[in-house]
């Protein structure tokens, strides 16, 4: 028999988002329905593949915290390009177009961390402040509330719809498939590829996996872009979706994505992360975000606690090695 | 020594490089803007506007030093104000003068400063007995202090002061702003704590190597509790200088802070692996800083040109400074630097 193993984030993440659903049901019968899930997985398009993004990146032993405001910048260009420049564009063009900016603004992180070889966090704060200064200075600081009509025709694809016992209506829009399909995506670039292994490698040990023959520079530049591109996917579908762009949006996300990322396991010293726990503390943050009123926590409360499970779900596993090194020692 | 080799050897550390570029900042602004930016008003109104972001660039110093973060200054700045200003308000009230008056203020600065060092604390314990590392640790505390803050007054701004309490944010000693000579004072004590006392050495020891600061027989938990209870005792006045100047206390002012503030250490020379800084280099990152977001202001540069042109400073400052300096390897720490030439 396998034992419930506590000491993993993903275990831990479950049995608190499920404690959590148990406590909602029993305060408000209607907590379990589709509305509520519906609204949940709709919440977290957005949170989740900038959650799957970070996580490649804490995997490979570095940490982004630009990827909101590249987000912001390749929505907005994009947005802005097509309402001025071309109308009737349709909206896979466009969703590539965004992307490949935030791909473009991926590869500069790129050249400063693979390149120069700069820390992370301090390369990503930086060009936080320069994607987002460039954004409002140079392209645009109005919204744009006239979005194009094949963006809006995007949000109006549902996967699912439908009526609820009460009247009110359900919906998941098909922007929800764009999730799965980075997950996917992901998976099979961290699980059966060479540039996967890679990936874990060098988030373990750069020194090893740079004398097993893995180069370096390329994963992290690789790294780096291919978040981007995730970056400017989320971009697009957030202003989509919100029917809106707004330069202002995004930007202030990035911790709580991070924390997303952490609670579900994934180590900040790198080298560790699955996409299991990702979902799960995307799930348990946007659930927290949601749902904290139905449980009968006032809705002040909600940075507490969303920073003591942020705690919690790090300080735990952190207990446990230190007193496994102790043990050892 | 020629000219020439003076100027090699000013600009080989990272703190040369620094003042030349503040000398050089200064001089393009006072150039671009003579008649404004050299005028009394405007450099009085930056001796008021930067000690504020300074003074908690110095507890991010302190904390970095260390080779941790303390991401939760901000969150700690506005708590500890928020329950200064709860004690002037609803018990000293807006009514009082004289030496009751003085006497609530210290009262207050007092208990924010308390708040400031629980905090801190709090944040010790998470990460010197728990092992969290600093940013979740800081980055969970933090939002767990505002949010308390937020809990406290329902996210509005409290005020109503008693007159005593602008003077902090506000007021002049022999013509010098109070919040100048008070990050002044601040500034020496940290630069003279870590160049002159055994505490100081320690912080540095365990920045740079934390093994081998265990091994030599270094209290690292008491080390790092108290690291960052200054850090947060650091904040909890800034906190305090921030609440005097907007004559308020809000669960959000200066979220935009906390970046500037690791900005400015990091600008300033402090290594963000732990282990090597200085408060002058800080101190010379904060006044480029003021003279380039004042000068530009004058120009009528927009705020997110100033964010620009920050990020931009920063990385440009990092590329110099690395040549030799940084191997981000992770996991490894850096070995140490290699000696100034």
């Amino acid at each position: 028999m396998t034992r419930v193993n506590l000491a993993r984030n993903e275990v831990l993440v479950a049995l608190v988002i499920l404690a959590f659903c148990a406590l909602a049901t029993l305060s408000d019968p209607g907590f379990l329905s589709m509305p509520t899930l519906t609204d949940l997985l709709r919440g977290g398009i957005v949170l989740g593949i900038f959650a799957v993004a970070a996580m490649l990146v804490l995997v490979s032993g570095g940490i982004d915290v630009s990827f909101t405001a590249v987000a912001a910048f390749a929505m907005y260009s994009t947005t802005l390009f097509l309402v001025t420049h071309a109308p009737g564009m349709p909206w896979p063009l466009a969703f590539l177009i965004s992307m490949a900016i935030g791909a473009a603004l991926g590869a500069i992180n790129g050249l400063f961390i693979a390149g120069f070889g700069l820390p992370t966090l301090i390369v990503t704060l930086g060009t936080l402040s320069i994607f987002r200064g460039f954004l409002l200075t140079f392209v645009g600081s109005k919204l744009i509330s006239n979005l194009p009509p094949e963006m809006r025709a995007f949000s109006r694809l549902m996967m699912l719809r439908g009526t609820n016992a009460d009247g009110s209506f359900y919906s998941l829009p098909w922007a929800f498939a764009a999730l799965v399909a980075v997950v996917v995506v992901t998976w099979a670039i961290l699980h059966r590829t060479m540039l996967g292994r890679s990936i874990f490698a060098i988030g373990g040990s750069v020194e090893s996996a740079r004398r097993i023959g893995v180069s370096v520079r390329a994963v992290q530049f690789f790294v780096y872009v291919y978040v981007g591109m995730l970056a400017g996917l989320a971009g697009i579908i957030h202003a989509s979706m919100a029917r809106v762009a707004n330069p202002f949006d995004l930007v202030g996300l990035e911790l709580s994505v991070i924390a997303a990322v952490v609670l579900g396991g994934a180590r900040l010293t790198g080298g560790h992360g699955t996409l299991t726990g990702t979902l799960l503390g995307v799930a348990l943050i946007v659930l927290v975000r949601n749902s904290l009123i139905v449980i009968g926590i006032p809705s002040t409360w909600q940075s507490v606690a969303i920073g003591v499970l942020i705690l919690v779900g790090t300080g735990l596993p952190a207990w446990q090695a230190k007193r496994a090194e102790a043990r050892a020692a | 020594m020629t000219g020439r080799a003076r100027l090699g050897a000013l600009l080989a550390g990272p703190e040369g490089r620094l003042a030349v570029i503040a000398v050089v900042v200064f001089a393009a602004m006072a150039l671009l803007s003579p008649d404004r930016f050299l005028s009394v008003q405007n450099m009085t109104s930056m001796a008021f506007q930067f000690p504020e972001f300074a003074i908690l660039a110095l507890a991010t110093t302190v904390a970095m030093l260390t080779g941790g973060i303390d991401l939760s200054v901000v969150g700690i700045a506005n708590l500890s104000a928020i329950i200064a200003a709860t004690i002037l308000t609803q018990l000293a009230g807006p009514g009082v003068e004289g030496a009751a008056a003085a006497g609530w203020m210290a009262g207050a600065v007092a208990a924010s400063l308390a708040v400031g060092a629980v905090a801190g604390l709090f944040n010790g314990v998470l990460i010197a007995v728990l092992g969290l590392p600093p940013i979740l640790a800081t980055l969970g505390s933090g939002l767990i202090f505002t949010g308390i803050a937020i809990a406290l007054t329902g996210g509005s701004a409290v005020m109503g002061f008693p007159p005593v309490v602008a003077w902090l944010g506000n007021g002049l000693v022999f013509g010098i702003p109070v919040p100048l000579i008070l990050f002044a004072l601040l500034a020496g004590a940290i630069a003279l704590l870590l160049a002159r006392t055994g505490f100081g050495l320690k912080i540095q020891m365990l920045g740079t190597n934390p093994l081998a600061a265990r091994f030599a027989a270094m209290n690292v938990t008491g080390v790092l509790i108290r690291v960052y209870m200054l850090s947060g005792m650091l904040a909890a006045t800034s906190g305090l200088v921030i609440m005097s100047r907007a004559n308020s206390a809000k669960a959000d002012y200066g979220s935009s802070y906390i970046l500037l503030a690791v900005l400015i250490a990091v600008l300033g020379g402090v290594n963000p692996y732990g282990g090597h800084g200085r408060v002058i280099g800080v101190v010379l990152a904060v006044l480029s800083m003021q003279f380039l977001s004042s000068g530009l202001n004058m120009l009528q540069v927009s705020n997110f040109a100033r964010e620009l042109i920050w990020g931009a400073l920063l990385i440009f400052v990092m590329i110099v400074n690395s040549q030799g300096r940084f191997r981000p390897a992770r996991g490894a720490r850096p070995a140490a630097p290699p000696t100034q030439p």
